[in-house]
């Protein structure tokens, strides 16, 4: 049972949660894309063993969509951040 | 009815020898006292034979005495609340209790099942794989009698009529385990004002201070507990919880327990939860597992009378108990000389104390001068008796443990063994702490570099009472100190005296017998002869290993086994144990009932019905329920006599020629508002919105970004930057979310609100040719003629007394209107529309009249739209605007979206008399049975009383192009066919003419 940050209402079960989709940018116009650059938009994930950035929203709670950076092997939470404010990625990674 | 024979005259702080109690074992009427488990009083009777083994049937005692018993599992109770499979060893003893043994026929004494163990060879592990591939053809024929076979208890048929309970709690330190460690741990952290809770699977805290004679402070073990306990108890910082075990561990500090709150009892209190389900967040927890004693395999060892000599020490200390006159102690450590004393002085015969060590430790002279009869360097090689030990078989061994003589029998009738302690590293390892192999304990202990949790008393490997004491006090301080308790001191460790475990080099198995079988897991009947084999067929890592002979694998989860059988396959591999390491580590640390888990919220409570307003009306006058999307929807009206396809037949035709009404608060509502609202849903709908004229509706469709349809619904624009948007009752949640997204992440600069208004409104559609009549008697204010109020446009005032937005639009193909009310005065407008109605005919009509009439009209839902369908395969690739991007345009022009070939929507009409089966396929053959290429598949049916005939909506290659192609829907699962006419899909006034007059 997670215990997920909401950057608006703290630490809350994740029972009140809903997972929403790695924290993907979503291109600023799709037509400009070819078919193999939006197709791999549409259905290819990067799967780390280790730090993920990813959209959760507070369904029974604020409403809000954040990001969340979890670890998907350990569950650990390194930060949540409304969307648009997470700080970059650290390069150095294990 | 038997004496208590084995019961000591004296002694036994556990029981209450002035509350008898008398219970049923099988046919017997026996007698305890109140303080025993059943294992105790039947051992005090002289029970010996409790049970059969799960396989070979062979006749099996008590083993052990705590949560880790292999074999003494029994049904308790009867009717609804039997319980199968309940440790003997775990379960108190009350009054009246009925405790009946399983797994054997025609009787316990006499088994048939016995039969499989003289036919061994036959069975041995993996042979119920190897059925599957000797004779594939049989298989149906023996898995029949393999079911018969197998397993252990027999569940009661009844449903569990008990009520369970849920708690919640936060905590500053959790302490699993109440014996020295934990009450140490928890008497420093609590002392100091952490909120503690202190958990214990026994009803009384101690642990082993319960089960040997040991002094701290000068006082017996288990007064010094009680005093703890007592002392815990009273400060409001702490909660107790005996009866209770840690099951699980899980991220972020989250632990479970169960609380077994009235199995112990006589006549529980009803109200009473019979089993508690904690759920708590604990800022920090301390392990005081403890210890569990290992056997030594050697042949024959599974006999009843066979058992673990730390049990039969505590059945005398705790219950007064002897479990056997004569004995012969095997152990390869120094508890067994204590232990033999106080058999000895309790007044049992100590045939022999038989330690396998290659030299004499301190404590073995010290016996052998105080004349206790002992055999070092030597081991117990067999048991010998039928249903109960009558001998074992002793002999010298050499260092390497083999025997090297035939040996001598020594008389007995209880064989004591013990090979030393695993550390219950459960919780660590689920807490995905590591583990190291300790060389001198010949076990694995926690690692506490990188555990997140601290570990205290002897499961941290810690084997004497002072050192566990000190570790928990310890534990405690330095858990609390952390958590911001400055005041947390540990305090020095009161003078404790345990006995010394001495050094014990591991002896896991004595060579086997000719003809006999050493067992290493009771409860599944695995032997040292099983690992040999999965050695040889190759399954050598330890998760095969475990897989393959299923060790470990029964209701003990290997307590007693797995260390033993990993160890043995290590061997055989020639690698240290190490190497082979241990199988996953998994929740729950002992069995509760799923109910526990469900924790009272079963039934309407764990399924929240979502009610709408005029609920109870439906209720009172025959709904049939379903449930979409939680909400409890009628599928029709009941009334006497008539049958399901009758009473929908007649809602069907209602809405055709007179007027029906139909609850669709169900229906998803959002509140769009804002300057960019209209931009906005242009960008979200593949049709234009920002056209809209304010007090028009338009039908709209939603894409996901793959191009495939998401959802669709009617959209009213109540004013310039405002809109009232609706959602299928499915998508709802989806579309809300979807559309937050959007406006939090992508495109934050738009100015929106979406408010969900889904249960804000009630609504209630009357739909068919009367239905302007209906309306004009509801709403005599509002002039809802024609040209005032067209298809597709609003109107608002009181209907039904009631203010109300009227929507008219029309998903039955009938003039139809959609009339909105605050959802408190949703059951007056329905009443309202019900006795207006009167006049007019109006009947009442539910989700399958609904169904009926969409598809009569080729009106598509999520059935048709099922995630991979387009617009254009539903012939509505025209709603695509070419002048605007939207979400999922992009992908339109993907090449697959694009291909010719794709199954296009199209109607079906059955050959008169037959009925199109739900789930067909479609062919160009009538064959049931003879494969052949899948046309399409149907996706909606209905029986259309205005045409007479079983219609469809299907998904067909190409369709569009083969209208009037005869074609069969076939369905090979419930071998049902019928001959269908493909046609245009709409069955039912084509031209729309009825629902815009």
């Amino acid at each position: 049972m997670l215990l997920i940050p909401c950057p608006w209402c703290g630490p809350r079960d994740e029972t009140e949660f809903v997972y929403g989709e790695a924290a993907i940018q979503r291109p600023a116009d799709p037509h400009a894309l070819s078919d193999a650059e939006w197709t791999e938009h549409l259905y290819f994930r990067d799967n780390p063993k280790g730090d993920h950035r990813e959209f959760w929203f507070h369904r029974v709670g604020c409403h809000r969509w954040f990001v969340l950076e979890r670890n998907t092997v350990t569950h650990a939470i390194a930060g949540a951040w409304p969307p648009g404010e997470a700080p970059p990625r650290r390069k150095d990674k294990a | 009815m038997t004496r208590q024979v084995w019961r000591m005259e004296a002694g036994g702080h556990g029981i209450d020898r002035a509350a008898p109690r008398s219970f049923a074992f099988n046919q017997f009427r026996l007698e305890g006292y109140a303080g025993d488990t059943v294992a105790s009083a039947l051992l005090a009777n002289g029970v010996r034979l409790v049970g059969r083994s799960f396989k070979y049937h062979r006749p099996r005692g008590i083993f052990g005495i705590g949560s880790e018993e292999p074999n003494a599992l029994l049904r308790i109770g009867a009717g609804a609340r039997a319980e199968p499979n309940t440790r003997a060893t775990v379960q108190e003893l009350y009054q009246d209790l009925t405790a009946a043994t399983q797994n054997h026929w025609p009787s316990l004494q006499l088994d048939l099942g016995s039969l499989v163990n003289v036919a061994g060879a036959l069975f041995p592990a993996g042979f119920y794989y190897k059925t599957f591939i000797a004779n594939p053809k049989r298989w149906l024929w023996y898995e029949k009698h393999i079911r018969r076979m197998a397993g252990l208890g027999a569940p009661p048929s009844e449903p569990d009529p008990d009520r369970y309970a849920h708690a919640n709690a936060h905590c500053d330190l959790l302490v699993a385990g109440g014996g020295p460690a934990g009450l140490a741990a928890a008497l420093v952290a609590g002392e100091a004002g952490a909120r503690v809770i202190l958990a214990d699977e026994k009803p009384a805290l101690g642990g082993s201070l319960l089960l040997a004679p040991h002094q701290v402070n000068g006082l017996p073990g288990h007064e010094w507990a009680a005093a703890a306990e007592a002392r815990l108890s009273a400060m409001p910082n702490v909660r107790v919880l005996t009866r209770t075990t840690v099951a699980g561990v899980y991220e972020h500090d989250f632990f479970t327990l169960v609380e077994h709150c009235t199995d112990h009892l006589a006549e529980p209190d009803p109200q009473a939860p019979r089993q508690r389900f904690w759920c708590v967040r604990a800022r920090d927890a301390v392990f005081a597992t403890g210890a569990i004693e290992r056997p030594v395999a050697f042949s024959n060892n599974d006999k009843p009378g066979v058992m673990s000599l730390a049990a039969v020490r505590g059945y005398r200390e705790r219950y007064g108990v002897l479990a056997g006159r004569v004995a012969v102690l095997f152990a390869n450590n120094d508890s067994v000389y204590a232990t033999a004393r106080e058999l000895a002085e309790a007044g049992m015969r100590i045939e022999a104390v038989v330690d396998p060590r290659p030299f004499v430790s301190e404590a073995a002279a010290q016996a052998k001068a105080d004349k206790l009869h002992v055999l070092t360097a030597h081991a117990v090689v067999e048991a010998r008796g039928w249903r109960s030990v009558h001998g074992a078989m002793v002999a010298p061994i050499d260092r390497n443990g083999q025997p090297s003589s035939a040996g001598r029998l020594l008389a007995c009738d209880l064989i004591a063994v013990s090979g030393g302690w695993n550390p219950a590293v459960h919780l660590h390892a689920q807490s995905r702490g590591s583990l190291a192999f300790r060389e001198d304990l010949a076990a694995f202990v926690p690692q506490s570099a990188g555990a997140p949790y601290r570990n205290a008393g002897s499961c941290a490997g810690v084997y004497d009472l002072a050192g566990c004491l000190q570790q928990g006090y310890a534990a405690g301080a330095i858990a609390a100190r952390a958590l911001g308790f400055e005041g947390a001191e540990e305090p020095l460790a009161p003078p404790a005296a345990g006995d010394p475990v001495g050094h014990a080099p591991p002896l896991w198995a004595v060579p086997a017998r000719k003809g006999a079988r050493c067992f290493v897991d009771f409860q599944n009947d695995v032997t040292t002869r099983d690992i040999g084999l999965a050695r040889r067929e190759n399954y050598v890592s330890v998760e095969h290993l475990k897989r393959y002979t299923t060790l470990g694998m029964g209701t003990d989860q290997g307590k007693t086994s797995n260390v033993a059988g990993l160890a043995l396959m290590a061997d055989k591999r020639g690698e240290p144990i190490p190497a082979v390491g241990t199988t996953t580590f998994r929740p729950p640390y002992t069995p509760f009932a799923f109910n526990a888990m469900a924790g009272g919220q079963g039934g309407e409570i764990g399924h929240a019905v979502r009610r709408t307003a005029a609920h109870d009306w439906h209720a009172a006058n025959g709904a049939v329920w379903t449930d979409a999307a939680g909400w409890a929807r009628p599928m029709y009206y009941e009334t006497g006599g008539r049958s399901a396809q009758e009473r929908i037949d007649e809602e069907v035709l209602a809405v055709r020629h007179a007027v029906g009404v139909v609850d669709v608060s169900t229906l998803g509502k959002l509140d769009i508002q804002g300057p960019d609202a209209a931009a906005f849903l242009d960008r979200v709908y593949t049709n234009r919105f920002s056209n809209l004229k304010v007090g028009r509706g338009r039908y709209g469709v939603m894409l996901r970004e793959d191009g495939r349809v998401y959802d669709d619904g009617v959209t009213m624009r109540l004013g310039p930057n405002h809109f009232h948007m609706t959602t299928t009752t499915n998508r709802s949640d989806g579309v809300f979310q979807f559309l937050e997204y959007l406006l939090q992440v992508v495109w934050p600069d738009l100015r929106v609100f979406v408010t969900p208004v889904t249960e804000q409104w009630f609504a209630a559609a009357i739909a068919g040719p009367n239905a302007r009549a209906l309306l004009t008697d509801l709403a005599p204010g509002v002039d809802v003629s024609n040209a005032a109020l067209p298809m597709m446009g609003m109107a608002e005032g009181q209907v039904g007394g009631v203010p109300a937005r009227i929507f008219r639009l029309s998903f039955s193909g009938e003039i139809s209107y959609e009339i909105n009310v605050d959802a408190d005065y949703g059951l007056a407008l329905w009443n309202a529309i019900l006795t207006a109605g009167a006049a007019h005919d109006l009947k009442v009509y539910g989700t399958e009249a609904m169904g009926t009439l969409r598809i009569e009209k080729g009106h598509f839902t999520h059935a048709e739209a099922d995630g991979r369908v387009t617009l254009d395969d539903l012939g509505l690739g025209m709603m695509v605007s070419g002048a605007k991007d939207c979400i999922g345009k992009r992908s339109l022009s993907l090449p697959d979206l694009v291909a010719p070939g794709r199954k296009q929507l199209v109607g079906l009409i059955a050959a008169e008399g037959e009925r199109i089966p739900i789930g067909a396929q479609l062919g160009r053959k009538d064959d049931l049975e003879a494969p052949q290429k899948s046309q399409g598949h149907t996706t909606s049916w209905a029986y259309s009383p205005s045409l007479g005939r079983y219609i469809a909506l299907a998904l067909l290659k190409d369709g569009r192009a083969r209208h009037g192609e005869r074609l069969y829907a076939l369905s090979p699962v419930m071998a049902e066919r019928a001959a269908v006419e493909v046609v245009a899909p709409c069955f039912y006034d084509p031209e729309g003419g009825r629902q815009h007059g």
